[in-house]
């Protein structure tokens, strides 16, 4: 234990996590009846041994957490089995016996759902089925080579009397052995793989095998064991025809029913808007039924799963609020990860029982040999016949990975617990193999994968986040092609994929998608949303910086070597003003009148939360009340608590990452600042980004349209541009809304601006138009690319949180001067030169959409309404470069 | 549908599931054999098409372009095109049909039918050490772009305009997005790829901003081999 300890260490986070839960796990299904009644003494054994675990894994933690090289070299599930040997090891050694074993039921019943609805619902479908014919061929035709062909070799071996006479098998047994052990496990795969980075390609194809391959190990598993029970000598022909059908019914029958609940899932989503709450239950309960459902009937539960998942998600996705979404996406991981810490400890822990298996080395050395033998001779032949017809054939550097990464894993280990030792003789030796086969390939070649993919240089994936221009090219691409195959007259996958798309559209999507998710469903704008928020993300995330480094790059844009003066960007770039994302808006509106306007503007809005009153008390289970009063706490609870949460995780945060240290530096600010400030800030902060409900939302069914409690943020955008309303002349209001569709030229006047160099008006860019076009509320994909940036930032300190402060800082320092500044600017800083005649447009667009608008934004709607020229149409904010005045 | 995986063409080869569709196509280069003699076009070079390109799969292609052409002239006019039942339903399809057509005319012989489809050949292994000599093959890198290029850019100016882009946005993308959106996702479409600040994509930087995709592999068909 003591020796293990430190080398589990970096991947203590998640252990620390989830071994409770393994203890509880361990302790409740496996043997409660014995527990209960068992002696006093027995019962503090496995907590001793989880805080045993937790004490060494703690301090360890800390110190092991500077050192990531541990868990470079070593994936997690080689750590946690040897973990669990370890603790299996305490436990044989205090309690004299071994305890608490992988028990099938447990690993089928609850284990393995979450994991592989976990990665059939985040399967990159497209990429998936862009390669379904080689993942069908080695999910089926190299599972079924490899399990023939490892066990009648291990029969021969049997024959030629290299194993102990103990060894009592026939060829029947030795096939049932071989379909079980050949199988490829998806849990052992996404375990190591996930950290090995292959391309895209090959990491599809060994997971997709992996997955897939479930119901051809099963079918054989099921065949070859009646077969054994049957005996020999009763096996007919028809039976081996029996063994055939079913392999067609268990597989097709599994993805039928996984299918089938895919459309129940989507469709009932698809009227779940009154009851958000358990929008994300639906999305697990119905996975879950629909494995109940396949294993219930005998087909293959795991491609029911994995096919609800994959087939689900895309009208799941539109139909759910963003909160659900959110939910589905952390719970789904948590639940995966759990079950995979949790097998892989048990795997550990269940070898150390000596009582249930026998060591024969012929066996285990010969099994050994032949998976990794007839793997690889497998894929060889595979491949060779694939890329005849593949357009990117597998090179022999994919295929030596291929044939090394077949891992197996827990479910093997679980259908040779399976086994009924009366039926099979040599069920001990069995398992005694499958735990050596399991070990050996997760740590041996585990650990080995990773050099061996460093040393054949073998294709990593480079993640680059998607550009709006290969967005669209792509597409423009697949059109090309589908048209190419059209006038060839070869109707080949595009042509497949394009009527599917059609179908899908016209038929589908219309039945499964919410009307206003169904409208507003659009590919390229979705990226173009994306990039959006990414950008005001990273922005922000360098507003911190952008006082002393002038220079930032927007992470989307290329660097500019070249500058031409005309152009308004770059005479931007050149000021200085790099970090702000929407150069043209900052072009016209980086004003300080603007700045001190919102600025202003907040002072009061933040005093002009209303007053506490007690509104009524109203619970329910199944709906949040979207009471104004209920609203406004809960928004002011939230950014108190939001901050104090930031506060703490980022001092805790600086302790063990050096990164952060710019943050402490903030932080020693922010101290400084006035204890209501930051509710101020924090707000300030979103009003660039936060925006506005497009008229195209506004235009549906009201009714449809999400209200996330949590918005309140978003009334601050809107205020300010109420200011920037009363104060502008009615000149620029006219121009405004209108998103223009003429490149901008700079105005004299911008050039000549004095303030065109200050870099500290950076904080707040109050686009005035533009925001009506983006069409979901902003707070969505707020919050997503936040939840996104959480992914991509590995310590689970990072969130969104620190940013808020950063960003906070500038603006507070600005204030004071600006305020006193507002006046004389005013007329200046709004020249808009062209454009009024696309706004006529605009502004009637735009008009009616102030109800709807106060509808989602009720926070301070009234107050808007009496100061609001009835006249003037809303002017909303946004981060966009589309916008230029 | 979808799912069985059948209209994979890397599907093809007979896995237990799959065995269904495949073999059809496979045997249909063959067995369709050329219903036209050849002989009017005996005399065409193909060279652009390599080498690898076997005579059946010329034939099957030629056989292709003569039922394709109705007015039986050996020609292919865009009203032959457009007869197409797929290519109407195709948001680029127009653009596609008039990719086949040399500047200012409005026939396409098999040859010049040929050389656009040779854009779509995928890029073989020995086809990639050989390129440094010799004039590059239609079907390289960075043909394929400029085929594509070529569909945006409509007055030849060798730069997708703002106008140009927004007409291709509005072919592809559904009704449901205004102007204004289209607007600004045309505008950060340029301003992500604009590196001279003409407010206009040049080929240089619509290569530029697409070296990270695999073009290769998303411009070819496997079938033109």
């Amino acid at each position: 234990m003591r020796t293990e300890a430190p080398r589990d260490v970096p991947c203590s986070q998640r252990l620390a996590q989830h071994l409770p839960l393994a203890g509880l796990e361990a302790i409740v299904p496996a043997q409660p009846r014995e527990r209960l009644g068992g002696a006093g003494a027995r019962l503090d054994v496995p907590p001793a041994g989880a805080c045993s675990l937790l004490r060494w894994v703690t301090p360890d933690w800390v110190v092991f957490h500077l050192s990531r090289k541990v868990t470079s070299v070593v994936p997690e599930s080689c750590l946690l089995i040897l973990l669990g040997l370890g603790l299996g090891g305490i436990v044989l050694a205090v309690a004299k016996k071994a305890e608490y074993q992988l028990e099938p039921n447990m690993f089928f019943l609850f284990l393995l759902p979450p994991i592989v609805l976990d990665s059939g619902y985040f399967m990159p479908s497209r990429l998936f089925f862009d390669n379904i014919g080689a993942i069908l061929t080695y999910a089926v035709v190299g599972t079924l080579w490899n399990s023939f062909a490892t066990g009648t070799a291990l029969w021969g071996l049997h024959r030629a009397g290299l194993m102990d006479p103990g060894v009592e098998a026939g060829l029947m047994d030795f096939l049932l052995f071989g379909s079980l052990i050949s199988a490829v496990d998806p849990v052992a795969v996404l375990a190591v793989f996930e950290e090995v980075h292959v391309n895209e390609t090959l990491f599809i194809i060994v997971f997709g095998e992996s997955l897939l391959n479930d119901a051809v190990t099963v079918v054989l598993y099921k065949v070859f064991n009646s077969f054994v029970e049957l005996g020999p000598a009763h096996i007919h022909a028809t039976d081996y025809v029996k063994g055939v059908a079913s392999f067609f019914l268990v597989s097709l029958g599994g993805t039928a029913v996984g299918l089938l609940f895919a459309f129940l899932l989507a469709l009932i989503t698809r009227f779940t808007k009154r009851v958000r709450i358990i929008e994300p239950l639906f999305v697990f309960l119905l996975a879950y039924v629909a494995y109940l459902a396949a294993e219930m009937v005998s087909l293959s539960a795991i491609l029911a799963v994995t096919f609800c998942g994959i087939c689900c998600k895309k009208y799941v996705e539109a139909n759910i609020s963003q909160k659900s979404r959110t939910t589905v996406k952390y719970t789904m991981k948590t639940l995966a990860s759990s079950s995979e810490t949790i097998i892989f400890m048990f795997l550990g822990i269940s070898a150390v029982d000596t009582s249930k298996w026998t060591w024969d080395t012929a066996l285990v050395l010969g099994t050994l040999f032949f998976i990794l033998l007839f793997r690889a001779v497998g894929v060889v032949l595979q491949t060779y016949v694939l890329n005849r017809f593949r357009l990117i054939p597998l090179d022999r550097i994919d295929q030596v990975v291929m044939s090394y990464g077949g891992l197996r894993g827990a479910v093997a280990f679980a259908l040779v617990i399976l086994l009924d030792r009366e039926k099979v003789k040599a069920k001990d030796y069995f398992v005694a193999t499958t735990i050596v086969v399991v070990f050996f390939t997760v740590i041996v070649q585990g650990l080995t994968i990773k050099p061996l993919v460093t040393w054949l240089k073998v294709k990593r994936s480079d993640h680059h986040k998607p550009t709006l221009n290969e967005e669209l090219h792509e597409h423009a691409f697949d059109h090309i092609l589908a048209a190419v195959e059209d006038i060839v007259g070869h109707h080949g996958y595009h042509y497949w994929r394009d009527k599917w798309e059609q179908f899908d559209k016209k038929y589908l999507s219309q039945l499964l998608m919410r009307k206003s998710a169904y409208r507003l469903r659009d590919e390229i704008w979705d990226v173009y949303y994306k990039l959006n928020i990414r950008d005001a993300i990273s922005f922000v995330d360098q507003g911190g910086h952008v006082l002393s480094a002038a220079k930032l790059a927007l992470p989307s844009m290329p660097s500019r070597t070249s500058m031409s003066e005309s152009s308004v960007t770059n005479l931007l770039r050149e000021s200085g003003s790099g970090a702000c994302l929407d150069l043209q808006v900052i072009d016209t509106v980086r004003s300080r009148r603007d700045k001190e306007d919102a600025a202003m503007h907040h002072v009061l809005r933040g005093s002009l939360y209303k007053p506490r009153r007690r509104y009524k008390a109203s619970y329910s289970r199944h709906f949040i009340s979207p009471d104004k009063q209920e609203r406004q706490d809960k928004e002011i609870f939230r950014q108190n608590m939001k901050r104090r949460l930031e506060t703490f995780k980022s001092t805790k945060h600086n302790v063990c990452s050096s990164k952060s240290k710019a943050r402490l530096k903030e932080k020693g600010r922010k101290k400084a600042s006035p204890p209501q400030a930051p509710v101020l800030f924090l707000a300030l902060r979103f009003a660039p980004v936060l925006v506005m409900v497009s008229s195209e939302e506004e235009e549906s069914d009201s009714s449809e349209t999400e209200k996330e409690d949590d918005e309140g943020i978003v009334f601050v955008a809107r205020a300010t541009d109420e200011v920037l309303q009363g104060k502008t002349t009615p000149g620029s209001l006219d121009v405004c809304p209108s998103p223009c569709i003429i490149p901008p030229s700079p105005t004299l006047a911008e050039k000549e601006l004095p303030w065109k160099g200050d870099q500290a008006d950076l904080a707040v860019y109050v686009s005035s138009e533009t925001t009506k076009i983006v069409p979901v509320d902003m707070q969505k994909a707020w919050n997503q690319s936040i939840s996104s940036l959480e992914s991509i930032a590995s310590p689970p300190g990072i969130e969104s949180g620190p940013q808020h402060r950063r960003f906070a800082c500038p603006v507070l320092e600005e204030q004071p001067q600006s305020a006193s500044q507002a006046m004389p600017e005013q007329s200046s800083c709004f020249q808009f030169p062209s454009h009024v005649s696309k706004s006529g447009r605009s502004q009637s667009d735009s008009s009616p959409d102030g109800p709807e608008q106060q509808e989602l934004q009720p926070l301070m709607a009234t107050e808007e309404q009496g100061r609001m020229p009835p006249t003037a149409e809303p002017r909303w904010l946004m981060f966009n470069r589309a916008s230029h005045l | 549908m979808m799912f069985c995986g059948t209209e994979d063409p890397f599907g093809q080869l007979g896995t237990a599931v799959l065995a269904v569709l495949p073999l059809s196509f496979l045997c249909t280069g063959r067995a369709w054999g050329a219903e036209k003699p050849l002989a009017r076009h005996a005399n065409l070079s193909l060279s652009f098409f390599s080498s690898s390109v076997s005579h059946s799969q010329i034939t099957r292609l030629y056989s292709r372009f003569t039922s394709l052409d109705k007015g039986e002239n050996g020609t292919l006019s865009r009203e032959d095109f457009q007869r197409i039942p797929e290519l109407a339903i195709n948001p680029l399809g127009d653009r596609i049909i008039n990719a086949f057509f040399p500047e200012g005319e409005d026939q396409v012989n098999f040859r010049g039918f040929m050389r656009t489809l040779a854009h779509f050949r995928p890029i073989e292994d020995n086809e990639k050490s050989k390129d440094q000599n010799g004039p590059e093959p239609l079907n390289s890198r960075s043909n394929k772009l400029h085929f594509a290029f070529r569909l945006y850019d409509l007055d030849k100016d060798d730069k997708i305009s703002r106008d140009e882009l927004l007409q291709v946005l509005r072919m592809m993308v559904g009704v449901n997005i205004s102007d204004e959106q289209l607007g600004s996702i045309a505008d950060r479409t340029i301003q992500e790829a604009d590196q001279d600040g003409d407010s206009a994509i040049s080929f240089a930087e619509f290569v530029k901003v697409l070296e990270k995709v695999d073009v290769e592999q998303k411009m070819s068909i496997r079938f033109l081999h």
